[in-house]
Order: C-alpha cells, then sequence, then structure tokens
C-alpha cells in the first residue's frame, strides 16, 4: 500500500528531478533518473551521488556494548581503533543472516550499526532481544539521519571541491566525526567513494550543492547492478534467513576463533561438513538474461539451485548472474544450463566478482 | 487499424496480418531495451497469452498477443539491435500474425481509449 511508504528527505527533490519512484525497503526510492546505464556509467567513471536514507541506524553503547556486538556480529570488533569499519552480519542459530551490516567503531563500547533499510525492525527486535542480559543501551536512530553516496573515481574531488569535506586522508573503510556528521570511505558500487551520514537539512544541502555542481543523480537501479558487477551480496537476493554465510562465499568476514557469537556452532559444523550449496558466479551463452529465481540446471537438465541477481552486465557487456546452487556444481569451469521462460541456455561457472573493483586502499 | 492491449501492445491489422509491437509510452517506461526474446516463424500465438518477452536492464516483461494465430514473421533486426524498438516503436514492430479469429479484435482497446489508460496510468 503506497500510503505505508516511508520517504526519505529527498523526496521531493527526486520527484521535482523526474526520477522514477518505486517502493524498496519499505521507502518509495528512486529507480532512475536519466537512465540506469547512464548512472551506472557516471560512477564508473565519474562521479554520482545516491541518497541511501533509507538504511537503517542503530547505536549501541553502554558498559558490555563491545561483548554484546561481539556477541551478535559475526567480524570481530574486540581489537577496532577508533574509527574503523567492518562489515560482517548478524545470524540467528541456524546460521541463516537476519542481516548483513557494518559496524562503526565511535569509542570503546560506542559503536554505529548500519543496517538494510528492509530490515530495521526485524533487526533493532532481533537486537533488544539480544540484549537482555548486556548492560547496554539500544537507540534506533534510523529516522534522525539521511545518507549520501558520493561514488566513482572523482569521488574525492568531488567531496572537496563542492561539499568543502576534506576526507582525502581517510583509508578504506575508515571514517571521521566532522560535527554531527559522519564521514566514512565506504560504498556499494566497487569504485572509490564515501557516504556521508548527517542531518536531513545537511543532507538537502550538500545533495542540492551536487546536484547543481553537475554530479550525476543515482538511483537504485544502478546501485543494483554495480554492486551486482563487483559480486556484493544483496540482502533478499544472495542473503536471507535461510542463507549462511559460508553458503554466500562470505566467510573471511565470520571469525569463528571467537569464543562465541550466535550462530557459531551451526557454522563450526557447516565448515566441517562443507556447505551443501554456494553462491556462485554463471555467464550465459546466446542474449538470454538470467534474472533472479530463474532455475539452474546441470548438464543433464537437474534443477541445482537458482538465480539470485542475474544482469546484463552494463560493464562488460556480458549475460552473468549469482546464482545459488549445488556445491558440487559449484567449481570454476563446470557447465550448467539456465531456463530462461520456455528455453534452456548453456552457461558456465565463472568467478562472481565479475569486475574488479577500484578501491583506495 | 489500429488497436492495443492494457498491457501495452499494440496490433495493427491489414487484411489478416496484425503486426504486433509495443506502445511509445511502454517503451518509454522500460527505457533501453537490451533484449527482444521473439518467437519463430509458424509458431502459434494466442489472445492474451505470452508470446515473448522484452528486457531492459532492469527487468523481463512479457509480451502478451492482442490475437491469436500463427507468426508469420518476426522482425530479425531486433536481433543485433533491440534498441530500435526503443526509436521507433510504432515502425519496429516485433512479429507479424496470420489471424486465425479477427472477431478478436472487437475485444481490444482503441487508440482513443488507450490513450485515456496511459494517462491514468501516470496519476
Amino acid at each position: 500500500m503506497t500510503t505505508d511508504l516511508k520517504t526519505t528527505c529527498l523526496h521531493d527533490l527526486h520527484v521535482g528531478l523526474g526520477a522514477l519512484m518505486s517502493p524498496f525497503g519499505g521507502f518509495d526510492m528512486p529507480i532512475q533518473y536519466s537512465g540506469i546505464e547512464q548512472e551506472h556509467m557516471a560512477v564508473r567513471h565519474k562521479c554520482g551521488v545516491f541518497d541511501v536514507s533509507h538504511m537503517g541506524e542503530v547505536v549501541v553503547t553502554g558498559n558490555d556494548a563491545q561483548r554484546f556486538v561481539n556477541h551478535i556480529f559475526t567480524n570481530d570488533v574486540t581489537a577496532m581503533p577508533d574509527g574503523k569499519i567492518l562489515y560482517g552480519m548478524m545470524l540467528n542459530p541456524e546460521g541463516g543472516v537476519v542481516d548483513d551490516l557494518l559496524v562503526y567503531k565511535r569509542a570503546d563500547n560506542d559503536y554505529l550499526l548500519v543496517i538494510n533499510a528492509s530490515n530495521i525492525d526485524k533487526d533493532v527486535q532481533w537486537i533488544e532481544r539480544h540484549a537482555e542480559n548486556f548492560d547496554v543501551d539500544i537507540d534506533n536512530q534510523s529516522d534522525r539521519w539521511g545518507e549520501l553516496a558520493v561514488q566513482g573515481p572523482d569521488a574525492e574531488k568531488t567531496m572537496s571541491d563542492i561539499l568543502g569535506i576534506d576526507a582525502a586522508d581517510l583509508s578504506f573503510y575508515t571514517f571521521k566525526t566532522i560535527g554531527d556528521m559522519i564521514v566514512s570511505r565506504t560504498g556499494y558500487t566497487g569504485e572509490d567513494g564515501f557516504e556521508i551520514y548527517a542531518s536531513a537539512d545537511v543532507i538537502r544541502d550538500y545533495w542540492n550543492r551536487l546536484i547543481d555542481a553537475g554530479v550525476q543523480p543515482c538511483g537504485l537501479g544502478c546501485r543494483d547492478t554495480l554492486r551486482f558487477e563487483t559480486g556484493l551480496p544483496l540482502y533478499g537476493d544472495e542473503l536471507a534467513d535461510d542463507i549462511t554465510p559460508l553458503e554466500a562465499g562470505l566467510g573471511i568476514f565470520v571469525k569463528l576463533d571467537k569464543p562465541e557469537f550466535i550462530g557459531r556452532e551451526a557454522l563450526i559444523s557447516q565448515k566441517a561438513e562443507g556447505p551443501a550449496r554456494k553462491i556462485v558466479g554463471i555467464e550465459v551463452e546466446g542474449q538470454a538474461i538470467p534474472r533472479h529465481g530463474y532455475e539452474v540446471l546441470d548438464a543433464d537438465g537437474n534443477t541445482i539451485g537458482s538465480v539470485t541477481t542475474g544482469y546484463h552486465s552494463i560493464s562488460l557487456d556480458r549475460n552473468i548472474a549469482m546464482a545459488l546452487i549445488a556445491a558440487d556444481h559449484a567449481a570454476l569451469g563446470t557447465r550448467l544450463q539456465v531456463k530462461v521462460r520456455r528455453k534452456v541456455f548453456p552457461a558456465t561457472v565463472i568467478k562472481k566478482r565479475f569486475y574488479t573493483p577500484n578501491y583506495k586502499k | 487499424m489500429l488497436y492495443y492491449l492494457p498491457t501495452h501492445e499494440y496490433a495493427r491489422v491489414e487484411g489478416n496480418i496484425a503486426t504486433i509491437g509495443i506502445s511509445e509510452y511502454a517503451a518509454r517506461q522500460l527505457g533501453n531495451v537490451v533484449y527482444v526474446d521473439m518467437p519463430e516463424a509458424d509458431d502459434d500465438v494466442t489472445k492474451g497469452e505470452d508470446f515473448g518477452a522484452i528486457e531492459s536492464v532492469k527487468a523481463a516483461s512479457d509480451l502478451y498477443s492482442p490475437v491469436s494465430g500463427s507468426v508469420v514473421e518476426i522482425n530479425e533486426l531486433l536481433i543485433d539491435n533491440p534498441k530500435l524498438v526503443n526509436e521507433d516503436p510504432m515502425n519496429n514492430w516485433i512479429i507479424k500474425v496470420e489471424m486465425s479469429d479477427p472477431s478478436e479484435l472487437d475485444s481490444l482497446l482503441s487508440p482513443e481509449d488507450y490513450a485515456k489508460l496511459c494517462e491514468a496510468e501516470k496519476h
């Protein structure tokens, strides 16, 4: 129901720019402005700006904050310096992914968790439910923060020249606080870039300055094509309550050597047995485009899984997909087939990092 | 004579042949077309049922046939150049069908009624 949709602090500006709007994660969000391809290419070759104010922000503080974040998070926050960011997941006891998130360490026992818009209510309930035996304060600040992502090879120059933010000193996955604002060297595009968390007024001012200066506004359409080409997962496609990080190929963000976290036992046994399914990259021959949900078959025609995300890749001009398939067919070079409507097309397992990212280390 | 389905396919009828494509409104809404999945000549199509799909970067959309009959020709230019649909969808048709039941045309939308439907969709 459209009446239930939330809006970001930039909603009227998107409509004013003529954006194609569509529901995503409970918000009425811009899918594209001038076109997905043009916006995608702007991020790959110059710079684009995204409204990602729909993302959720939860602050965890208190005497047990570090121990608590380690309890619900797969990565290890123990040795994190202030200003560092880690990617990881919250898991259920079966090892399935409740959500994937970024953890910003602001100070000792002071963490900012950035979560997916579609999961805000579920995550906050999950976090609060598991905090009972910890001395922590959980503050869901999702409605208070706006967020912009400035992404592309010209992002650093755009930040300084147009917004007057000197962020050149930030290395990948670090952040700094400027007044009430947080600026991090992070993104979801496979290019260098920054994310700015601030109040609605500041975010609106920055957005207008960027647009007036000719920076390409980018919608969620190209956000998906960009993250996909880099093999980055999207919750709901490659990640879900019944998909584990090991199946998704995200084992490096799971620290099984930590003494405990929710889902650890399930992952230890899954690792010992080897996961039965895996997310792989596939390339489809012919003109057919593999899409989310399409069946993946082995060479003999048996169903072995399904496509999680697929596109005619804008940067690579190939028909490629990520798919969740039986692990015994996951080796690189394995011959598969994908069913696209009535026809079946040959496909091959390839590396899922289709496009090599250009991060600033 | 020109007819439309509410799902944005048109049928331009000359004699017993219906030339089928997608409307200008639909072509604009789709964005850049990257692939048109077409049937083959001699395939049968049925009014209201899908005969193929048209794909933009974002999504695949089924194509529904305004009439029943047999495919007599597909637009082979679209195989290598699907963007022609964006450039001029009324001239860059998708398939031509020899109709088996021309009375089916009576239930299709006139250009005027179709225009009203598009106007309503915008609001």
